[in-house]
């Protein structure tokens, strides 16, 4: 596409003339607009290449997501354009930066009810590979209730799943199966029992764990239901494994989820490469089923980790959160994965609340009001061990699921002591902060307590207790320093 | 077995001045305390039976102490539970639940397997302590 200043006469053509008009004399900048409630606003960071107006450059992302192409056509003259087009309405430079944050609104009109992929496709489809700009990044954006209540949302919620699960006061724990390839079903479901019955929640199909030839989906099925039943009867509670229902088609994906409601499954997943709208017709299903809905992150860092770039995670949350998911991967703050501790806080928020004000020591650019809509669990997972018990509570709060692979599998006395070593470790920790005590401070001191009458935990608190993930993160908020953690 | 519904059963059984402290937890936060007991620990038990309605308007931990030593005199060999409930928009359900008394002997559950076509599996869990009538369980 084409992106010219002016035409170097001295002479400004007029709007309607044929031929290149500056995205800004079109009306897709205007510095007085004043966003309308219902509009959806958007927050992109630009940089736009040397000698480009920033200003003219945020007008063209405004208008490529909304009713511009390159030149002028004629066409336009029929319709109430005013009303249509993307308006930006401010752009600040980031201090210190070749950055810039442009705030553009958008009619209300420009999206189809209830549609992720129409949504996706009319504010990223088009604007991200615009050569006047070096990069660009969508950081946000503020989505009215008029909007919210077309979407379903979560199947159930956090509250209807603890309900449904019979746990309360404290997060759920889980982890993935290990290895991820290779297993047998047979072995699958050993290591989903063992860890059931040991003391976690829910076990986990891996993102890419689907129907492989060292073990087919249905086989998987029946071997974890096995084992989830037998460690109900174990234990006395409800447990679950996440089945991973990703497929090539939506009718595979029916057939596998209908059978996990068949076999009574709690609980099925999917992945985010699955896409925006495979991810809404299982969100209906499962609220049509009774079933919760995990969904894993999959492939996500390719477009949220870099700070110039891409889209950043707090909007992937809220798209999810309308699509409709149960659970979200969304950091750990202190695992092996990208998360700085602000973001992630902003993005639990934003996953949790009802209503969130806009903050920007945690990153979100906006309030946002979810107008009743069900909240989401977000799920920790990667690199995490019961030895970071307090830290995981301090930062991640009560309404997430802690998921402890390699910290479950990886015990010296096996899945189920591993398992029963993170349990001990989380209610020793809630029933210290329940208590009124400075757990952050004294984590270690009250692990070390509950150890002495738990084996497993006094091994996972040996085994694992120099491992750290500390490595500066690629992307932080720009009102906050790299944070540090206790 | 130990039965491990509730947010401490992998603590050893807590003991009186750690269920007040945990009480006193849930008045902090302005929730309704209550007490409920059962002698059907199955997982998918719901609703057990209501020792006195959740005590809205209790301020003080020794009102709901008390309550829990009349319980476990009139059912000294039941499951005994005490949970928070939050009555606020965007929860209106329980916050904490943890047992308080649990019976001497816990023989735990049955997994009958029902076998059907294709492999499949119908899985039922029945409390052994189940099979006889209310009253005579434990």
């Amino acid at each position: 596409m084409a992106m010219v200043k002016h035409d170097g006469q001295g002479q400004k053509k007029s709007r309607w003339a044929a031929g290149v008009t500056p995205y800004v004399e079109m009306g897709y900048y205007k510095a007085d607009y004043k966003p309308k409630d219902t509009d959806i606003i958007a927050a992109f960071r630009l940089v736009p290449q040397p000698g480009m107006d920033p200003v003219e450059a945020a007008a063209a992302v405004a208008g490529e997501s909304s009713t511009a192409t390159w030149t002028v056509v004629w066409t336009d003259r029929l319709t109430a354009y005013e009303h249509y087009q993307g308006k930006c309405y401010r752009v600040d430079q980031v201090p210190g930066s070749d950055q810039y944050i442009a705030y553009i609104a958008y009619d209300l009109d420009l999206f189809e009810e209830g549609s992720i992929a129409n949504m996706s496709s009319s504010i990223i489809g088009n604007v991200f590979g615009f050569k006047a700009l070096k990069s660009v990044r969508l950081e946000d954006l503020r989505i009215p209730p008029h909007y919210t209540k077309t979407f379903q949302g979560p199947p159930h919620g956090i509250m209807m799943e603890r309900e449904y699960l019979n746990k309360y006061g404290r997060p759920l724990l889980g982890a993935t199966v290990k290895p991820k390839l290779g297993l047998s079903a047979r072995n699958y479901g050993r290591v989903v029992y063992e860890a059931l019955r040991g003391g976690l929640d829910f076990t986990k199909d891996d993102e890419n764990i689907n129907s492989q030839p060292f073990m087919r989906w249905r086989d998987r099925w029946l071997f974890s239901m096995e084992a989830v039943n037998r460690a109900q009867a174990d234990t006395g509670e409800v447990k679950g494994h996440y089945l991973n229902v990703t497929a090539a088609t939506m009718e595979e994906m029916y057939e596998r989820a209908d059978f996990a409601k068949e076999l009574g499954s709690v609980v099925v997943m999917v992945d985010l490469t699955a896409g925006f709208t495979a991810i809404q017709s299982m969100a209906k299903w499962c609220r049509r089923s009774g079933l919760l809905l995990h969904l894993h992150r999959a492939g996500h860092s390719t477009y949220t980790r870099q700070k110039s770039h891409g889209v950043n995670f707090r909007v992937i949350s809220k798209w999810m959160r309308l699509a409709g998911v149960d659970h979200i991967h969304a950091g750990t703050v202190v695992g092996k994965l990208e998360g700085d501790v602000h973001s992630v806080q902003g993005y639990y928020k934003t996953l949790r609340c009802n209503r969130t004000e806009a903050d920007p020591s945690i990153g979100l650019f906006f309030e946002q009001d979810w107008a009743s809509m069900a909240a989401v669990m977000p799920v920790a997972s990667g690199g995490i061990h019961a030895g970071q018990m307090h830290l995981l509570l301090h930062y991640l709060g009560e309404d997430c699921i802690l998921q402890f692979g390699g910290g479950t599998i990886g015990h010296p006395d096996g899945i189920a002591a591993g398992a029963t070593a993170n349990r001990v470790a989380l209610e020793a920790m809630i029933q210290a902060r329940n208590e009124g005590r400075d757990y952050l401070h004294e984590g270690p001191e009250i692990l070390q307590k509950a150890a002495r009458h738990s084996p497993a935990l006094t091994k996972a608190l040996e085994i694992w207790k120099d491992v750290s993930f500390e490595f500066e993160s690629t992307d932080v908020p720009d009102a906050v320093a790299t944070p540090e953690l206790v | 077995m130990r039965l491990t519904q509730g947010t401490f059963s992998y603590l050893p059984d807590l003991t009186e001045e750690e269920i007040r402290a945990q009480v006193e937890y849930c008045l902090r936060n302005g929730w309704a305390v209550s007490i409920e007991f059962t002698d059907d620990p199955h997982p998918r038990n719901v609703y057990w039976e209501m020792w006195g309605l959740p005590m809205f308007d209790l301020k003080d931990a020794a009102g709901v102490m008390h309550e829990l030593a009349e319980c476990r005199i009139a059912r000294p060999n039941d499951y005994i539970r005490i949970s928070g409930y939050n009555r606020q928009q965007g929860y209106q359900s329980t916050m904490l639940s943890f047992l308080a008394q649990r019976p001497k002997e816990e023989p735990g559950f049955f997994l009958d397997r029902m076998e059907a076509a294709d492999r499949q599996i119908r899985y039922t869990t029945r409390p052994y302590a189940a099979q006889k009538p209310p009253g005579h369980r434990y």
